[in-house]
């Protein structure tokens, strides 16, 4: 099967993510489209791995999987302190930090 | 002993007499400081003899000796080292100066006995001494300007000397200025001597030797270069119009005026022209600026020294005009005449600046002639002195300023053409002189004794708290203002020895130099002035006769005059002040001099200053320069600011579209 299909559908699924980060407001939905997009690009580097015959791409593949770990944790932590706080679960009401 | 070696050892005496004294402030009670500078400027005094007595011996085309210790900066274009110029100019005003000095200071250690900055004083006296020294003996032009420079700080630190008064502390700087004013033209005129077409080296006697090759009769730079240098004498000589600081400088503790601002110091000015006499005998265009303005001083200062009423101020303007005297006698050629007068200055000045002090002491500072009176009695030694010190200023025979105010008159007469005007003035200011010196005598110490003399009389010196002389405001005694307790001549020893050595000198000193009879200045002056074409004895007989009878008949006539309006007939000075109103404003009030240059340079300048600091400084550097600056970085971080809108999703976006934008370009790019 040829690489494009591949492409296509690691495009589409990125397109959604980045469209879900654009659009909606609530953090842990756009937490959860982040991690789309990221793995859409995942997607793509293995295609690229397959396609050239080395791991080289399997292993971005697998630190982009340690990096998305590491953001949500965090993010969820975040989203968990707002939680507590009680502030608003939207990023459009959490703007206080601008100039 | 060489001469040079003594020539270093006179130098570096007074520099660690002022290291000794200053670094040891703490330890040096009673008197030490004062017994330590005096030795320290004796064994100047001690070195200058042996030096002369070691160039004596050498033949006369052998004594202009020069030591270098190092070479300060010796690279490209420039040759500066520290270098001494050994000859018989250098070490004679070594010897005079070192010598009056030394007196100075014994009397000092009296004078000064009570006065909570003594230490202080000492060291300051050894500095100035030091920079005396320094710019006689210099060897170039580079250490010509740091002894030049370093007398004029001296100079302002003694003036300045009681601190804690403004009056004193304003004629300090007021001093300085001028003084930096002739610094600035020193260092110009050296540059047009030196660099602008001269030999390139600072070496003085490199510039002599090769000054008749390197510039033609009176070519530009060198009158430029020349008239600098004048410029340079007369604010360090106070000559017109640079003269207004020297009366100011009577703020400053009468020691100090005896020893800068009447025998050493001022006299630079006469120093660096004769030093210079290669140079302005090629331009004998400065030369004649010189000459004028020397004639113009000493009558100037004559007419102001008429009418003064401040005691030290009259022996002030009076020494402006004996310098007249000098720098005319140099800038004319009569340089052993200029020298020699210097030298009787020195003396009798001093010796009038002490007995001054004597009596301002009796007075309990007070400085006016006119409550002065009838002190003959009551200090028969001071009056003594300042008798012997008028009758030499006054140029009496047998006194020393006769011999020496009498050679520079003849000097300039041999020269005919138009120095004869100078010559008829000098005589003339000769006559104006007795008239002032001894209307100064006559109202001190004749006539009826004043309380303070009444008191002496009886055995009791006067005590008040010092005030200002100048405005009369009662001082403390603390540091920064005279001490509490004044000493006269007639109850301290010390004031007494010096004074008692200079009146001889005075008395006798002419007689190293009696027309027709001694040449001692002459013969030893000599090889400084090897080659000058100005440089002859006088051979004018009749001249001479003429005028040695005519400067003793003006002189006599002077006192008499002075006798006719002071003593014998009291009022008849109120009458003239009356009759002749213009003419006693005129010199009473230093004929405007202070007035025009508050109205030409300081009013200017202050409202140059206001301008600056209430438009320029609001408009130009607040608004232009601040303002405009804050401004413009606070409308780009405004711009900047508005991006950071807080909106995580715009954010979001700008990335994806900057992304975007930079992938669909390196797309395009490749392609």
């Amino acid at each position: 099967m040829a690489i494009g299909w591949y492409l296509v559908v690691s495009a589409l699924i990125f397109c959604v993510g980045a469209a879900g980060v654009l659009l909606r407001r609530n953090p842990l939905v756009i937490l959860l489209c982040l991690e789309l997009m990221l793995n859409a690009g995942n997607l793509a580097l293995i295609a690229f791995a397959r396609m050239s015959g080395t791991g080289d791409g399997q292993i971005f593949a697998i630190i982009v999987m340690v990096v998305a770990a590491c953001e949500v944790t965090i993010g969820l932590g975040i989203i968990v302190a707002m939680f507590r706080r009680r502030l608003p679960i939207d990023v459009d009401e959490l703007r206080e930090l601008q100039g | 002993m060489s001469a040079t070696t003594a020539a270093w050892i006179a130098l570096a005496a007074p520099l660690v007499g002022l290291l000794v004294i200053s670094l040891g402030w703490r330890v040096w009670s009673g008197r030490a400081a004062g017994v330590i500078g005096t030795l320290a400027i004796a064994v100047s005094f001690a070195a200058a003899i042996l030096g002369i007595a070691d160039l004596q011996s050498l033949g006369e085309d052998e004594r202009q000796l020069t030591s270098t210790a190092w070479d300060y900066a010796n690279t490209v274009g420039v040759d500066a080292s520290v270098t001494l110029l050994v000859d018989p100019l250098a070490l004679f005003m070594t010897l005079v100066i070192s010598g009056v000095s030394t007196l100075i200071h014994l009397y000092a250690t009296g004078y000064m006995a009570s006065d909570r900055g003594y230490v202080r004083f000492f060291a300051y006296l050894n500095f100035f001494v030091f920079s005396m020294l320094l710019l006689v003996l210099a060897g170039n032009f580079l250490m010509l300007i740091v002894g030049w420079a370093f007398v004029g700080a001296a100079s302002y630190l003694l003036i300045s000397f009681w601190y804690r008064r403004e009056t004193a502390t304003g004629a300090g700087i007021k001093a300085f200025v001028i003084n930096v004013i002739g610094d600035v033209g020193l260092v110009l005129g050296t540059y047009f001597i030196v660099f602008d077409g001269g030999t390139g080296s600072l070496d003085l006697l490199t510039t002599f030797g090769e000054v008749g090759r390197t510039f033609a009769e009176n070519e530009g730079s060198l009158v430029a270069g020349c008239i600098l240098l004048l410029v340079g004498a007369f604010a360090k000589s106070a000559q017109v119009p640079f003269h207004t600081w020297l009366a100011d400088a009577m703020e400053g503790p009468t020691p100090v005026s005896a020893l800068i601002h009447a025998a050493t110091m001022v006299t630079a000015g006469v120093y660096l022209i004769g030093r210079m006499w290669p140079l302005f005998e090629q331009a004998p265009a400065a030369a004649d600026v010189g000459a004028v303005v020397g004639c113009a001083t000493l009558l100037i200062a004559a007419s102001i020294a008429l009418t003064q009423t401040d005691l030290k101020r009259v022996i002030a303007y009076s020494t402006m005009s004996q310098i007249g005297y000098m720098i005319m006698a140099v800038s004319a050629g009569a340089y052993v005449g200029g020298f020699f007068h210097f030298m009787t200055h020195a003396f009798f000045k001093a010796l009038l600046f002490m007995a001054a002090g004597s009596v301002i002491a009796a007075m309990a500072n007070v400085q006016n002639l006119d409550r002065m009176g009838g002190f003959r009695k009551a200090m028969p030694f001071t009056f003594g002195c300042f008798v012997v010190g008028g009758l030499a200023l006054s140029a009496i025979p047998p006194f020393s300023g006769y011999f020496s105010k009498d050679e520079i008159l003849l000097l300039i007469g041999e020269q005919g053409g138009w120095y004869w005007v100078l010559y008829v003035l000098g005589y003339l200011g000769a006559l104006v002189t007795a008239i002032y010196t001894f209307r100064m005598i006559f109202r001190t110490f004749l006539g009826d004794p004043v309380p303070e003399a009444r008191e002496l009389e009886e055995g009791h010196l006067h005590h008040a708290e010092p005030s200002n002389p100048a405005d009369g405001t009662v001082e403390d005694t603390d540091v920064g203002f005279p001490g509490p307790e004044h000493h006269i001549a007639e109850r301290t020893p010390s004031m007494k020895v010096a004074m008692a050595v200079l009146a001889v000198l005075a008395t006798i000193g002419g007689v190293v130099q009696i027309p027709d009879v001694t040449h001692v200045l002459d013969s030893f002056l000599e090889p400084t002035f090897a080659g000058s074409a100005k440089f002859d004895q006088p051979t004018d007989t009749t001249l001479l006769v003429f005028g040695l009878v005519l400067s003793a008949v003006l002189g006599l006539t002077g006192i008499a005059i002075a006798y006719l309006i002071w003593v014998r007939r009291p009022g008849t000075a109120a009458r003239l002040r009356e009759r002749l109103a213009p003419v006693y404003e005129l010199s009473f009030h230093k004929w405007y001099f202070d007035e025009l240059f508050d109205l030409v340079f300081v009013r200017p300048s202050a409202a140059i200053g206001r301008w600056a600091s209430s438009t320029f400084e609001r408009v130009v550097v607040d608004g232009v320069f601040v303002g405009g600056t804050t401004s413009l970085v606070r409308v780009g971080s405004a711009a900047v600011r508005a991006a950071q809108s807080g909106f995580l999703r715009v954010y979001a976006a700008l990335l994806l579209l900057g992304l975007t934008g930079v992938a669909l370009w390196l797309l395009l790019e490749s392609t």
